[in-house]
């Protein structure tokens, strides 16, 4: 093990902690305000990767395809999560989490079933784009896909742009203060049922982006979901319930020490991220970062 | 909520619905006797998760860990030692129980989702061990044709087997609860400061809660290499303990015999909608949701509810 073949491994999990620094703010923005735990954010991931397959596919699948399947995708699951969102979530604001928690499962039930429907069981590969062919070579000449250098740019280009939505705008401030109290920002005269219909839409639209972009990289598969919702709620609790920066963090630790655990360890390196939340939650049990809850 | 079920007139119906149960293998065929007794041992599951959570408010999400643990660990004694299968049935819910010691000595400082969560993640990475961990637990292939003693080897016997013990088991968490622990766990359900308040131990009572839970789960387990003689690794996957809280919820998790009527409800659905479709999870998704939206205390809460009224309604009148 010498010191260039860690440095990749390294970049391997950026590459990898940018997907779940996307999926799992996402997350966390639906458990900051709405307090809704959301397990179904997992299949609008999946959903996000299908839809980005079948829109790049729509456009010929070259570079045309893959940046409207980039702008599609979220779209369409922006607009699932609104439909359900309006219909069915807004009326259990009130309920217990636990109820909130399996509620979302059955979503996800229903939401994994439908993508058996529509898409099938097979696998789906989204092509690359021909920009992001190719390597690029690393400290040391290891060669880097370009592909996984564009997802380090959108990190944080998307983590600037979440802290701009937060700090900088109304909705933003006005979705902090209905965290801490709903009531009162009601009773100033905001409609804060559709505050919460928006923030809920971004944070499903991120889940989305973040499976078109996770698309060209891996085969697009049933079950994608059930993995990568374990991860995403662990990174939240992690990095503390709400908080964005805190899901930064934790999508940081959760990715190295998934790829550089293979290292050390390559038959149990999918143990160490589990490893790391328990070690972190038993020195701080609410999360490494201030919790809004 | 524990109400008289096993007490005055409901005493006839608990005798007939034995003796049903007694006969029954000796007259339908094959394939339902195999169902019943997944339905009891799922439902012997589902009391043992609705045991921390129902009553003593803890978010028991990832039960299904327990279950599993105490199957591979039967299976696992049976397959590569030369003890006694009987042993083994023994050995599987202690080490289920020891782990539910340990998993909950790191939970139990939390509360409500934290624990949950914690729990999840610990209990992903037990999963983690048993899927990759090839040359002791099979990874991804599981253990298949474990023998079990000849004498509940057929069919009928394994159901026997399920039926006695799913029976002692709940006979006895029923007596827990109705215990003077179980008294002080529903109160710390109903109010944890208080309790503490007026000098109960809240974690050592919870965590007891934990221990008995894992027990009675690994309990399933060994049930479930009894019927089916496998074991692999969806045993212990989070989306299991998902569908055994779903079950605890559909009977009514606030009523002693709420999950396993949920089990039976789930089992029997799901293997109806199979014959049929393989869309189960969606079947099983819009069930659930439905229960969560309409029914938020399960089919037994509900009835409860139904009954309060009326009692009360009839007080009023008079």
């Amino acid at each position: 093990m010498d010191v260039t073949g860690i440095l990749n491994q390294a970049f391997v999990g950026l590459s990898r902690t940018v997907i779940l620094f996307i999926v799992s703010s996402g997350l966390s923005l639906i458990l900051g305000v709405l307090r809704i735990p959301n397990i179904a954010h997992g299949s609008l991931y999946m959903i996000g990767a299908f839809m980005a397959f079948t829109i790049s596919r729509l456009f010929g699948g070259g570079e045309m395809g893959f940046w409207m399947a980039l702008i599609g995708a979220p779209l369409v699951v922006a607009l699932i999560s609104l439909f359900a969102e309006r219909s069915v979530f807004q009326h259990l604001y009130e309920r217990e989490h636990l109820m909130l928690l399996l509620l979302t499962f059955a979503f996800s039930l229903i939401f994994g079933d439908l993508v058996k429907i529509i898409w099938g069981g097979d696998y789906k590969s989204v092509p690359v784009p021909q920009v992001f062919q190719g390597f690029v070579p690393l400290i040391g000449g290891l060669p880097f896909p370009t592909y996984n250098v564009f997802l380090l740019v959108c990190g944080p280009v998307i983590a600037i742009l979440l802290w701009l939505l937060v700090n900088k705008t109304k909705i933003g401030k006005i979705s902090q203060a209905a965290a801490v109290d709903r009531e009162m920002v009601g009773a100033v005269g905001i409609n804060v049922s559709w505050v919460f219909a928006i923030v809920f839409v971004i944070g499903c639209l991120l889940a989305g982006l973040g499976g078109a972009l996770v698309a060209p990289t891996v085969s697009v598969t049933l079950g994608m979901d059930h993995t990568l919702i374990m991860e995403a709620f662990l990174i939240v609790i992690m990095g503390g319930l709400g908080n964005i920066w805190g899901a930064l963090l934790g999508a940081l630790i959760f990715g190295l020490t998934q790829s550089l655990g293979i290292l050390v360890w390559p038959q149990f390196g999918i143990i160490f991220p589990y490893a790391a939340v328990i070690i972190v939650l038993l020195f701080r049990p609410a999360g490494l970062l201030k919790a809004t809850w | 909520m524990v109400t008289g079920f096993f007490s005055g007139k409901g005493k006839i119906w608990w005798i007939v619905a034995l003796v049903v149960l007694c006969i029954v293998p000796l007259v339908l065929p094959r394939f339902y006797v195999y169902m019943l007794s997944i339905i009891l041992l799922f439902g012997l599951l589902a009391t043992s998760n609705d045991f921390p959570l129902g009553f003593g408010g803890l978010y028991q999400l990832h039960h299904a860990v327990f279950y599993g643990v105490g199957a591979y660990a039967t299976a696992i004694v049976i397959t590569k030692s030369g003890l006694s299968p009987w042993l083994a049935f023994l050995i599987g819910p202690i080490i289920s129980a020891v782990l539910g010691l340990i998993m909950g000595l790191i939970c139990v400082r939390l509360s409500k989702l934290y624990f949950g969560m914690l729990q999840i993640s610990l209990g992903s990475l037990v999963w983690a061990v048993v899927f990759r961990w090839y040359s002791f637990t099979g990874g991804d292939d599981g253990i298949h044709g474990i023998t079990v003693p000849d004498i509940i080897s057929s069919y009928q016997g394994a159901y026997y087997f399920t039926l006695i013990i799913t029976g002692l088991s709940l006979f006895i968490m029923y007596r827990i609860l109705k215990s003077p622990y179980g008294s002080v766990l529903q109160g710390i359900r109903d109010n944890p400061v208080r309790s503490a308040m007026i000098g109960v131990n809240v974690k050592k009572h919870q965590l007891l809660a934990l221990i008995i839970a894992g027990f009675f789960a690994g309990l399933a387990g060994v049930l479930f290499v009894v019927v089916d003689n496998t074991v692999f690794p969806d045993m212990l996957f989070w989306t299991l303990s998902m569908e055994t809280t779903i079950m605890c919820l559909l009977g009514g998790w606030l009523t002693f015999l709420g999950p396993m009527l949920g089990a039976a409800v789930i089992i029997l659905v799901r293997t109806f909608v199979s014959t049929y479709t393989v869309y189960w999870g969606l079947a099983l998704g819009i069930i659930a949701g439905l229960v969560i939206f309409f029914m938020p205390n399960g089919v037994l809460g509900w009835f409860q509810d139904v009954f309060k009224r009326k009692a009360n309604l009839a007080e009023v009148k008079e």
